[in-house]
């Protein structure tokens, strides 16, 4: 077992699983724990075992996946800039009140990767400092990327305000 | 007047009557695609800069669920499709890792060669074009003059100069000819004239230094904490690139033939050096890998029940043909483990991933692509702070920000 899992568990005891696919370790975060443990985590990552880059912050819908327990999950992919090792924190989020604390205070380069998931999937990051929509226009109401909603949309588009030139 | 009387300026600034706003895009020449930056000026001096995106967005995301693993790569070129020959390498790397493919060894040389190929037209265009933007016009005709004979070689081995939609899970669409190698071999001999033609034009042109030196720097520190990779990263002294640190296709066995191209100025100025020295190095690699070109098939057995049978196979043969259909009909297709994996590869703007579950059938669950130009953007404002109007072009010249991907 690598070193950082033995860090964690001392650390953080019961608090997660972890498995493996591939070489891609993940440590895994059930949603009644991950709002307390999340960001605890991520630091410790971060400044004690050497997880210096994070490199994609991924939303994934798992309404109806097979063997899944809670809906949304984030995935928070760390580089080790010096070791080159890679190792994926899967939190889990669900609705009515989809939220986990916010990575910005550790890295920078969450700011826009979780205005994407929110955007996305509508699970909102406790202690973001600009948490709006940044692809989908202001006005939009749905979260596109969750899988309830259909592909070719629910006709929002038709209900957008029309600006005309003589009020522009 | 005595300096204690003059309107002092708060640290932000926002509310101060002499800033006014200008709005930068969605349509200017200097984005060269649809992006906005709202801009906070006092003078010609960016106060503050708030990018605006998601003109682009078209849901590709959303479509990598509907699709499958064969017909999203037409969408996954058009993301980055300035090179979008190294998007589908991206692409099936993560989906061969997740079905647990191992390539044939030609495939894996010929994918490297044209991506490869990619990563030069890709830094051929971004030099170019933030030459152009900086008003050396002569440096981006030569750039592109080069750019054409890559898409002349696109065509020639995939049939569509812009799109190739080339690679397939388990190989490539087709086998390439003798012509292509011998084209490749062609650019392989005429490319370092115009290379260095267009160091001659820059390098030392003082303009173009003038206006790129110590313009929107980005320490190490920076770079990492704001997770960009690629020469962006690589020009502010981050020593990583995937293609040694976790090598795929067949850059294990070109080791020797390159080195990771680094700075430490972290300016605009070093991400072109490091953009144009990158090129040469890819070119040894493809220097190196037309030379090895392994003989062989192309794709993985027949008999793994994983690629598409050519036309011969499919008509003349009972086998062919059922796995023509097997692979075809929705309900069919590929059976991959219900997991998940992460694959990325380098690609000309940074690591360019893809998260893909998989809930076990011929389609993704989720199809998330880690995309450099969005997190490479998310730093621009950073960037931009105390420097001059005139500036923007150069910075976002040197960021090489592809909205397509931006948006996706």
């Amino acid at each position: 077992m690598a070193a950082y899992l033995d860090t964690l568990t001392a650390r953080f005891p019961g608090a997660f699983t972890t498995s493996e696919f591939r070489g891609d370790r993940r440590v895994i975060v059930a949603a009644d724990k991950a709002p307390a443990v999340l960001l605890g985590l991520l630091r410790c990552l971060k400044e004690e075992c050497g997880f210096d880059f994070l490199c994609d912050v991924a939303g994934v819908d798992y309404l109806n996946y097979p063997g899944a327990a809670d809906r949304y999950g984030v995935v928070y992919a760390l580089t080790n800039t010096t070791t080159g090792g890679r190792v994926f924190v899967k939190a889990f989020a669900n609705d009515p009140d989809p939220v986990l604390p916010s990575a910005v205070p550790l890295w920078q380069g969450a700011d826009w990767l979780e205005r994407e998931v929110y955007d996305m999937y509508g699970v909102r990051f406790d202690g973001h400092p600009d948490l709006r929509r940044i692809l989908m226009p202001s006005e939009f109401t749905a979260y596109p990327l969750r899988k309830d909603y259909p592909l070719r949309g629910l006709g929002e588009r038709h209900n957008f305000p029309t600006i005309t030139r003589a009020e522009s | 007047m005595p300096l204690e009387v003059l309107p002092q300026i708060d640290e932000a600034g926002a509310d101060q009557e002499f800033l006014y706003t200008l709005n930068f895009g969605p349509q200017h020449p200097a984005t060269h695609t649809t992006l906005r930056l709202i801009l906070t000026l006092d003078g010609e001096t960016i106060v503050k800069a708030v990018p605006d995106i998601g003109y682009l967005h078209s849901g590709f995301e959303k479509l990598g669920e509907d699709l499958d693993f064969n017909q999203y790569v037409t969408i996954v070129d058009r993301m980055n499709y300035i090179s979008p020959f190294a998007n589908e390498v991206s692409w099936h790397h993560a989906v061969e890792k997740l079905i647990g493919i191992e390539l044939t060894p030609r495939c894996k040389y010929l994918r490297t060669i044209l991506a490869e190929l990619a990563r030069i037209s890709d830094h051929l265009l971004c030099v170019g074009a933030a030459a152009l933007d900086l008003g050396a016009l002569t440096a981006f005709l030569y750039a592109f003059n080069e750019r054409e004979k890559v898409y002349n070689i696109m065509e020639s081995a995939a049939g569509q100069r812009f799109h190739p939609s080339f690679t397939r899970v388990g190989g490539l669409m087709n086998d390439i000819g003798g012509d292509v190698v011998d084209q490749i071999r062609n650019f392989i001999r005429t490319f370092p004239k115009a290379h260095a033609d267009v160091v001659r034009l820059l390098n030392r042109n003082r303009i173009f230094v003038d206006r790129t030196k110590g313009i929107g720097v980005l320490s190490k520190a920076d770079a990492i904490n704001t997770g960009c990779s690629g020469p962006v990263a690589r020009a502010s002294g981050v020593v990583r690139d995937l293609r040694k640190d976790e090598p795929y296709l067949a850059y294990p066995d070109l080791q020797g033939a390159f080195k990771v191209v680094c700075a430490t100025g972290g300016d605009c100025y070093s991400r072109y050096l490091v953009r144009m020295e990158e090129m040469i190095e890819s070119l040894n690699i493809i220097k190196a890998a037309v030379e090895n070109l392994p003989a062989g098939p192309v794709n993985v057995a027949l008999n793994d029940k994983l690629t598409i049978p050519d036309k011969t196979a499919t008509y003349r043969s009972i086998e062919g043909l059922i796995q023509h259909f097997e692979l075809f009909m929705w309900n069919r297709q590929w059976e991959p483990p219900v997991e998940e994996v992460y694959g990325a590869t380098e690609t000309a703007n940074g690591e360019l991933g893809f998260y893909v579950v998989s809930d076990g059938h011929g389609r993704a669950w989720r199809a998330r692509t880690r995309p450099p130009s969005f997190i490479h953007f998310a730093v621009f404002p950073m960037l931009m702070e105390g420097h001059q109007i005139s500036d923007v072009p150069a910075i976002l010249g040197s960021l090489n920000i592809i909205a397509a991907e931006l948006d996706r």
